[in-house]
């Protein structure tokens, strides 16, 4: 384990907003978007991101790719520290970290066809040249299972799902090693999600690709997750390998999820019973103690002390989780 | 509120300045002022003592600091040709001005308001079809063409309506006598704005019509007209502020030339005499007097945008 | 109203299948749209015919617009269209020529403040900060100042002539451009395909003109209209107050001048109706078009 180095490691990540107001806009708060977050990624694996709109899962996402800068903590990529890393070093790693965007329809350039889309970007770091451009942009199109018709068209005559089988083949255009998905499927018809996920599971397979897949709901996560976090208000409260998590959910918050997921299996379904109190705090200068406190059905006076910290489950295991009322309690 | 507008007020003075500075630098190149008095009876000493005088024989720097100065005191100058000071010259022509300027605006609001809401209730009829084609044809027309036929007709053929200044000589211009006056003018200057007013306010209303909370209201059974002239004209509210305050450097553009063909003894006309004579104190002075009147204007357009619409708040500006 | 038509969402063992059907261009698209609107097509019919009539003036017709041909003041008549004027001009070759110059003006003010507002709208969105911030200070300046109130000061400035007026009709105009391309900067430089272009490492040149800037032509080009529909109505009021084009060259607006004249108003209206007529038209059919574009030109419209 010591020699072990996981592709995408996070350590502390934080990132806070500051709020301005008043004259000359002082700043009056802070807008906790992620706090103290840590994670891996293996390389060919799946990472899950669930939690609530709002709770900062895509401001991880953003941040790993390096469309924001964190406010402290670490995001090592192969070893390579991104928040302190050069020019000539970010440039080198730059195209191994792709993102596919939730809303596919702005995530392509509506005056551009789709050749143009995907041959610039492998033109420009000359993954590839002028006469053998078309074959590689073939060959991303039959990739994602878009006809090779489609490059000669422009963004605005694809559905949704088309454009979003199109995005993800601009995001593999540049051969990353880590796509971030945000909401990739939330768009798109119910339909079409399933065709994408395989799509998803797939290029998985066929090219070794890490995914850390963000969503709202454990539905279309579980489906393409190896590991999966819950989030909630910019604290990962609970993460555990996919299946071990809807076998054995410990935080109120990730049984609540579990209950909403659909399962395919009548005999496995089994609802927690658990409802959720409608209060929460605001993520501006949250207080210290548990931040799911006021809407925890089993809050106690103790969980005022609480801090957001993981810990496992039980010694050597890799479920971990901030309740500390499942550690006192063995559930 | 008070610190939103004290904090606007600052931004506002670099913008003030920075208007002066323009204005005085392109005024320092168009010559000599005094040229425009040389002649038979008027001696080189004369004029020497003219140019120390008024400080014309000073770097243009210094002129424009020893102006700025005299600003500060509330002194804008004396002018050139009638040698009575800037302020008092602005104070005595603004009167006219204001009355043509408001009546316009309220003329053009009610014609606007009336053709925009007809145009969005009735969108994409062909009474929507020749309101809009009618607005584009209001905006297109120029003023002092306008003009010209307005008094072909009312003056020249009909008799009906005095063509020039603002009340007739020997009269004394009692209220119905400046009426007669205000007319045309104020008819040339509201075309104008009601062309393009209509078709903000038809889109204004056109977008608050397809709002959820009117379908609401309709399906409540609150009747057609009550909607539209109850919630739907105090939301279209917002856009009458902001095209009122789009409108006060528009109005005083069209002052000028509306004021120059019918002779109305306003700002506009008296700043037309002022650039052809070269009277810099006057026109630096008018310049300034209408910005300040701008960005005031922008501020309480921005203050009603808030009483108006509580869902804006001045935090949002902050930030954008 | 045409439903936005999307090739067939169909699918075979997970891959998508494309119906042949021919799909529309976006040109194809803008002309579809743009045909829906009537008064448009009869104004681009309109002005193409103003305009070619315009610029052929000189081989066509047989007067010199400058140059007396006739007796004095004479009404219309066969041998002159539209009379003549005081000095015995050909008023139609005038108001040809006039034309020729109040086109001119529009298109090439037009040009200078598109171009200026461009370059210094997308320096402004692009890079934000003290730029950003002094250049919109200066369009503040320049947008809170009574328009033909600068313009008419300018002129007086200058030596008036028709550069002159070009000039100062494209920096008055570039505040409003600059503002816009600004505006649709800041909001493409957070669309997801920017992002995406950033992700792909590609460099500030390619996200500057290949992906904001060619997305922010249409809502430019239809401000540019409504812009020389606007500077054609500028440089007639202008040349009208005696501050724009200067006899003997004929504008639209200086042919107007005389008939602040009474006799000329009461008397002689061949000599003032006509070119105000025709400035009424360039600019309602510039203005038409402009809508239609507009409309036409929208992403959002079907």
């Amino acid at each position: 384990m010591s020699q072990h180095n996981p592709l995408l490691q996070v350590e502390h990540l934080s990132v806070h907003y500051p709020i301005k107001g008043g004259f000359f806009s002082k700043v009056t708060g802070h807008l906790h978007a992620v706090d103290d977050v840590s994670f891996s990624i293996e390389a060919g694996t799946t990472l899950g991101l669930v939690g609530e709109s709002g709770c900062g899962k895509s401001t991880i996402g953003r941040q790993i790719v390096r469309l924001e800068k964190p406010t402290s903590g670490s995001i090592r990529y192969q070893g390579l520290e991104l928040t302190s890393a050069s020019k000539e070093e970010l440039t080198r790693v730059r195209t191994d970290l792709q993102m596919v965007f939730q809303d596919s329809y702005s995530s392509l350039n509506p005056q551009k066809h789709i050749f143009q889309i995907l041959a610039d970007p492998m033109l420009y770091h000359g993954i590839t040249t002028r006469p053998q451009a078309e074959a590689e942009v073939d060959r991303l199109l039959d990739m994602v299972g878009m006809p090779k018709s489609a490059k000669n068209r422009y963004p605005h005559e694809f559905s949704g799902g088309q454009r979003q089988r199109i995005a993800i083949a601009k995001a593999l255009c540049l051969r990353p090693k880590l796509i971030v998905c945000d909401e990739p499927v939330s768009a798109l018809d119910v339909s079409i999600q399933a065709q994408i996920l395989n799509l998803f599971r797939t290029l998985q397979q066929e090219l070794g690709l890490a995914y850390l897949f963000i969503g709202h709901g454990l539905g279309a996560v579980n489906y393409v997750s190896h590991r999966i976090a819950v989030m909630y208000l910019g604290q990962i409260i609970e993460i555990a390998d996919a299946k071990e998590l809807f076998r054995n959910p410990v935080h109120p918050y990730t049984r609540a999820l579990c209950d909403a997921a659909p399962i395919p299996d009548p005999a496995a379904r089994g609802t927690t019973g658990i409802t959720l109190r409608n209060e929460a705090i605001s993520p501006v200068d949250p207080p210290a103690g548990c931040r799911f406190l006021p809407r925890c059905p089993f809050a106690t006076d103790a969980c005022r002390h609480y801090t957001g910290a993981l810990f496992p489950l039980h010694a050597g295991s890799n479920h971990l989780t901030t309740c500390r009322r499942a550690e006192k309690e063995g559930i | 509120m008070a610190k939103y507008i004290t904090k606007r007020i600052l931004i506002a003075i670099p913008v003030l300045l920075l208007i002066t500075v323009i204005d005085f630098a392109l005024m320092s190149l168009s010559g000599n002022p005094l040229e425009m008095m040389g002649g038979a009876r008027v001696t080189e000493a004369a004029l020497a003592q003219r140019a120390i005088n008024w400080g014309l024989d000073k770097p243009i720097w210094v002129q424009y600091f020893i102006w700025l100065f005299g600003l500060v005191q509330g002194d804008l100058g004396v002018s050139y040709t009638t040698f009575q000071p800037v302020s008092s010259m602005i104070a005595a022509h603004l009167g006219p001005t204001l009355l043509l300027m408001g009546a316009a605006l309220v003329l053009s609001l009610v014609f606007s308001l009336l053709g925009g809401v007809f145009s969005a209730t009735h969108a994409y009829s062909k009474g929507d079809y020749t309101v809009v084609s009618l607005s584009f044809l209001g905006s297109s027309v120029p003023s002092f063409f306008l003009a010209l036929l307005l008094i072909y007709l009312f003056t020249v053929r009909l008799g009906w309506l005095p063509s020039s200044g603002m009340s007739t000589l020997g009269v004394g211009g009692g209220v119905w006598d400046i009426l007669k006056h205000m007319i045309m003018p104020t008819l040339v200057l509201a075309v104008g704005l009601t062309g393009t007013n209509i078709r903000y306010f038809r889109s204004a209303v056109l977008g608050i019509l397809q709002q959820d909370y009117l379908r609401t209201a309709r399906a409540k059974g609150i009747g057609r007209t009550r909607v539209i002239y109850k919630h739907a004209l105090r939301n279209a509210m917002l856009t009458v502020i902001t095209v009122i305050g789009m409108q006060i450097p528009m109005l005083f553009g069209g002052a000028v030339v509306v004021e120059q063909v019918f002779s109305w003894p306003g700002l506009g006309l008296m700043t037309m005499n002022a650039i052809t004579g070269r009277d810099y104190p006057v026109i630096m002075g008018v310049c300034l007097f209408t910005a300040v009147v701008v960005l005031l204007g922008n501020l309480i357009t921005d203050i009603l945008y808030v009483v108006v619409d509580p869902t804006i708040s001045f935090q949002k500006e902050e930030r954008t | 109203m045409n439903r936005k038509h999307y090739l067939n969402e169909r699918t075979k063992k997970g891959r998508v299948v494309l119906s042949p059907q021919e799909s529309e261009t976006y040109l194809q698209t803008i002309w579809r749209r743009f045909k829906r609107h009537k008064l448009a097509i009869i104004s681009s019919i309109l002005l193409a015919v103003l305009v070619l009539a315009a610029l052929l003036a000189p081989l066509v017709y047989p007067y010199d617009p400058v140059i007396t041909v006739g007796e004095f003041s004479q009404p219309p008549s066969w041998q002159h269209w539209l009379g003549t004027d005081q000095i015995g001009r050909d008023q139609l070759s005038r108001l040809l020529h006039g034309m020729r110059i109040s086109l001119l003006v529009g298109i090439m003010a037009a040009g200078v403040s598109t171009v200026v507002g461009v370059v210094l709208g997308l320096i402004s969105g692009f890079f934000g900060g003290v730029v950003d911030m002094v250049i919109m200070r200066i369009t503040d300046a320049i947008m809170s100042f009574p328009y033909v109130l600068l313009v008419l000061v300018a002129a007086s400035i200058f030596e008036p002539g028709l550069w002159t007026i070009i000039f100062i009709l494209g920096l008055v105009d570039w505040p409003g451009v600059a503002r816009l391309v600004r505006g649709n900067v800041l909001s493409l430089r957070e669309s997801n395909f920017v992002k995406s272009s950033q992700l792909s490492g590609m460099p500030k040149r390619y996200l500057l003109f290949s992906d904001i800037l060619p997305n922010t032509i249409a809502p430019v080009l239809v401000y540019a209209t409504s812009v020389v529909a606007l500077s054609i109505l500028d440089e007639a009021a202008l040349s009208f107050l005696g501050m724009g084009i200067q006899l003997p060259t004929a504008s639209l607006g200086n042919m107007l001048n005389g008939a602040e004249n009474l006799s000329i108003l009461t008397g002689k209206p061949w000599l003032w109706v006509p070119p105000g007529l025709v400035i009424i038209l360039l600019v309602v059919a510039i203005n038409f078009i402009g809508d239609a574009l507009r409309d036409a030109l929208d992403p959002t419209s079907t």
